[in-house]
């Protein structure tokens, strides 16, 4: 057992405010150029602030100091591994943070004149038009911020689509195996959230279905492949079950990932998508954002997408076509956020469309399948020192291949081996690797779900199949290892409940 | 193989076999059933080398007039100020901008830390002890704050300002009608906030009270008279007998250097766009928005916030808290549905106001309040131009034209120069017909404020005199 600090455990945190001096200072204001005045007659005493904000009073090399120190308490994708399931970890290209900062993107203004953004505006038509290509749904809106925010959208566009032919429909679906976003986002539209049941091979319970689905139900919204990492092979049956009361069919498109010129949801009969930009097409993920969910959609929903949409109008003369701003749209449920969306996103995930082109998404997709079931597989085969494998402490909790993710069950192994999925995430961390995302799905005892993607080599699959098979040997010896772990990371296992219990959110200052 | 994927022949034979499938096509075809097959190729332009996509989005970049290449004086929510190179470096770190959401603590540190320090940084300019970690942008956020107060109190009405940005008003109306909620407006009376229209508009029902400060026409907005009116004179004495209404006001974070903290005014919570604070345009985006509230909202607030804590050994750390708030845990009774938000965004914000520190945003804001003065007096004694209402303004203002500001934009483009916003083509109010909406930052200078008073200037007296003419 290791005992002794590493340098970054030593190293005790400590913020930005608790460093510098007063008079300490990295801004030099640009000199005062125009005529002094009062400037207290432009602002009264009574609109001013009594003190200042405490902000930090640190030098320029200080403050690179602090944050190139704590980023070093941070593991990121550039770094290893992170097969976190449903979270599609795959590499960002560094070209695309270069195009992103050229300035006629990134210092454009959101209001300039459509004319003089045509480079933009073109570029978001485009990624429109690849959206809709990839989606079999030809209409695409930009807007909305983030997955949820997509969601929250499409639940909106449901409402409205059903308040306009004169229906109030309360009911949405959704599968137990759900994000946790897609209820909360049902909520926050105003509309109930009906739970429906998982059959033995990890799909919609078609029977649960066709008890729920009535004249009342607005929306069914699913995951496919699901996040047990499993294709619905009932999806046309579900679709017909959904359309045949009347409700809308909504994709979560999370694991888009996993089909990409494969198989399309608007063929699979859904009338509304949401993508993730920062999962499938690889907007880096900032550490909790910046991301980006547009959405695609069928013809019947297509009147109430939120605005803006990038419309393109071809010159009569054959000359260059024009692009714009399309505002006037009388169904449309309204604005989500300000202005057209996180375009710095759309830079950064169009340069991906481009580099990889039609084939090259699919063959992304495919080779993120191939990895999984890889991975999968030597997990399984993966024979463990007391002679047994790692499948009889993890096995597979539905079915038998995967899409680009699968779930195991660290059920048996909490039950044998005494050390729980959470355990076993923990002592992922002292060898190297980021865990997969644990307790998720809901449904899965002790859940333990695997992401690879298709960025990885084989030989890092084998090093982390590798890497769960000494986990639950040493357990199988010693479990007091794994509750303890992790050793080597900058902080050890943390309070979260004090943390909860008695909520310290911000620096104490004198 | 395609691009960044690295598995060789060998590699997908070995992988196939070790799968127990013949082919790539085979594994498919086990779980994907024919009917939703796609069985042609997408119909997208063929991939190309790095070289060649950077020419394609350098070609589309060079097509857009940037703030790089006119004279820009365009704000209304987003504003060119200064991007320090320390930002950019930062930000662009691995260690910062590929890892997920935190979920590991142990390995998160780094953005866990940033976090705190972020809410430490907004609590200070806002006043309010209770900042979450961000939320997507501006608009959205006061539409956040709007569900918080019915979560708070379970009313349905909202008043609201009509000083509010346009794209506010619309994104809380889209939200509210989900919420099942009504947005009443309140209308502006020399500028700013009309104090009578607002206490009359806020009854015993009202769930929040909403304004913008400055508002949307570049008015500072006496927020302690507004939130003192809503809440009916004193804590929990709210109008008509009713409890008090949440009290949100949407704050430029740049203007807080120097004006008023909300939290010193009386308002709940605080939210507003944090592009300003270290953040590119990007045309719009992804930039953040920040929340901040009084203590007894802290388990209602929306989306991650990081909290302080110790390991088992009595390190201290940092950790995701309150979580039972959010949507994993609680589904479908959480207090919003944010995964991801703008982490990324919150550093670069949060970096920046280290860069310019307790002194520097004081003579930031003072240096802004005296040039935005100086432009405003000059263009206001041009012919054809004057003042939109006279209260006081930061560093951006509201001026009417006696021309048609469509037209007299164009003019000033042709001379590299961007005025300002048209107000009505963004607002589509009647009442915005000939206004024009001037921002500053602390990179334009004197010698472009004269540029613009000359450009704009001559813009006006064309346009004036082919009216006439016409």
């Amino acid at each position: 057992m290791i005992t002794t600090e590493t340098p970054l455990q030593r190293d005790r945190a400590r913020t930005i405010f608790e460093k510098g001096a007063r008079g300490r200072r990295a801004f030099v204001a640009p000199a005062l150029d125009v005529p002094a005045v009062d400037t207290t007659e432009l602002l009264p005493a009574r609109l001013r602030r009594g003190e200042r904000a405490r902000l930090p009073e640190v030098s320029e090399p200080e403050i690179v100091r602090h944050y190139v120190g704590i980023s070093k308490r941070n593991f990121d994708l550039d770094s290893g591994f992170y097969p976190l399931g449903s979270c599609t970890m795959k590499h960002n290209p560094r070209l695309h943070e270069r195009v992103a900062a050229l300035p006629g993107h990134a210092r454009l203004h959101p209001l300039q004149d459509a004319e003089r953004s045509q480079g933009a505006l073109e570029l978001m038509w485009n990624l429109q038009q690849a959206l809709a290509e990839v989606s079999g749904l030809p209409h695409v809106s930009l807007q909305p911020s983030a997955g949820s925010h997509g969601e929250l959208a499409g639940v909106l566009l449901t409402r409205a689509y059903h308040e306009d032919r004169g229906e109030t429909r309360k009911k949405v679906l959704t599968p137990d195996t759900a994000h946790g976003t897609n209820p909360a986002t049902v909520t926050m539209a105003g509309l109930e959230v009906v739970k429906l049941a998982t059959n033995a091979d990890g799909g919609i319970d078609l029977d649960d279905l066709r008890a729920k689905a009535g004249e009342d139900v607005a929306c069914l919204m699913l995951t496919n492949p699901n996040t047990l990492g499993l294709f619905d092979r009932n999806i046309a049956e579900i679709a017909q079950i959904v359309h045949g009361v009347g409700a809308t069919l909504y994709y979560d498109g999370a694991n888009l990932n996993a089909v990409m010129g494969l198989s399309r949801p608007g063929d699979m009969g859904f009338d509304i998508v949401h993508f993730n930009l920062h999962k499938s097409f690889t907007q880096p993920h900032g550490g909790g954002g910046p991301g980006s969910g547009p959405i695609a959609v069928s013809e019947r929903v297509a009147p109430y997408l939120p605005l803006p949409v990038v419309a393109r109008e071809d010159a009569a003369d054959g000359g260059e076509p024009t692009f714009s701003l399309e505002h006037d749209r009388p169904k449309s449920i309204g604005r989500l956020r300000g202005f057209h969306g996180n375009y710095g996103c759309f830079v950064r995930s169009y340069a991906y469309i481009r580099s990889l082109g039609g084939d090259g998404l699919k063959d992304a997709s495919e080779v993120a399948v191939l990895n999984a079931n890889y991975l999968l597989a030597r997990l399984r085969a993966h024979s463990l020192p007391n002679g047994r494998t790692v499948a009889d402490y993890l096995p597979l909790a539905y079915g038998e291949l995967c899409m680009h993710e699968f779930v195991l069950s660290g059920g048996p192994m909490k039950q044998e081996l005494k050390i729980k999925t959470l355990d076993l995430a923990k002592r992922l961390l002292d060898y190297g690797f980021h865990p997969p995302t644990v307790y998720f799905p809901l449904l899965v005892d002790e859940a333990l779900m695997v992401e690879p993607t298709e960025t990885e080599t084989r030989e890092t699959l084998d090093a982390f199949a590798d890497a769960i098979a000494a986990i639950l040997a040493e357990a199988a010896q010693n479990p007091e290892i794994a509750l303890s772990a992790p050793y080597s990371t900058p902080v050890r296992r943390l309070d979260e409940v004090a943390a909860a219990k008695r909520p310290v959110i911000r620096q104490a200052l004198d | 193989m395609s691009r960044y994927t690295a598995i060789t022949a060998a590699d997908l034979d070995a992988m196939l076999d070790a799968i127990g499938v013949d082919s790539v096509r085979e594994m498919f075809d086990r779980q994907i059933p024919p009917a939703v097959r796609l069985d042609r190729a997408l119909e997208l332009p063929d991939g190309q080398a790095e070289q060649d996509v950077y020419a394609h989005l350098s070609q589309l970049a060079a097509r857009n007039t940037s703030a790089e290449d006119e004279l820009s004086f365009l704000g209304a929510g987003m504003y060119d100020h200064y991007v320090p190179a320390i930002v950019d470096m930062l930000i662009e770190r691995s260690e910062f901008l590929t890892p997920y959401t935190p979920y590991q603590p142990e390995i998160s540190q780094g953005g866990l830390q940033v976090m705190f320090e972020y809410q430490t940084a907004i609590s200070e300019l806002t006043g309010l002890p209770a900042s979450n970690a961000s939320t997507y942008d501006g608009p959205s956020a006061v539409a956040a704050a709007a569900y918080m107060a019915k979560l708070h109190n379970g009313r349905t009405r909202i008043v609201a300002s009509a000083g509010l940005h346009p794209h506010t008003m619309q994104t809380l109306r889209t939200y509210a009608h989900g919420f099942g909620m009504d947005v009443v407006e309140v209308a502006l009376r020399d500028g700013v906030t009309d104090a009578a229209a607002w206490e009359e508009a806020i009854d015993a029902e009202t769930s929040a009270a909403i304004f913008a400060q400055p508002n949307f026409y570049g008015a500072v907005e006496d927020a302690a008279a507004l939130s003192a009116a809503a809440k009916g004179g004193g804590e929990g004495d709210g109008p008509v007998g009713g409890a008090n209404p949440v009290v949100i006001c949407q704050a430029d974070p740049i203007a807080l250097g120097i004006l008023a903290a909300p939290g010193e005014c009386g308002v709940d919570v605080a939210v507003g766009e944090g592009q300003p604070l270290g953040n590119r345009l990007d045309f719009g985006g992804p930039s953040f928005g920040f929340f901040a509230a009084r203590e007894e909202y802290l388990r209602r607030l929306p989306g991650r916030i990081a909290g302080e804590t110790v390991d088992v050994d009595g390190r201290r750390g940092f950790v995701l808290t309150l979580q039972t708030r959010e949507q994993h845990i609680r589904r479908e009774k959480a207090t919003s549905n944010i995964c991801t938000a703008q982490a990324l965004n919150a550093l670069a914000g949060v970096v920046y106001l280290s860069w310019l520190g307790r002194d520097g945003i004081v003579e930031l804001g003072e240096l802004l309040l005296a040039r935005t003065h100086y432009a405003r007096e000059k263009l206001a004694a041009i012919p054809g131009i004057e003042k939109l209402h006279s209260q006081p303004v930061v560093r951006e203002f509201a001026l009417r034209l006696d021309a048609d500001v469509a037209a007299v934009r164009r003019r000033c483009a042709a001379d590299g120069v961007n005025p300002g916003v048209d107000v009505q083509a963004l607002s589509g109010r009647e009442e915005d017909r000939g206004v024009l909406l001037v921002a500053l930052t602390e990179r334009r200078s004197r010698a472009d404020i004269e540029r613009l008073a000359d450009v704009l200037g001559a813009a006006v007296v064309a346009e004036r005199r082919e009216a006439v003419a016409a």
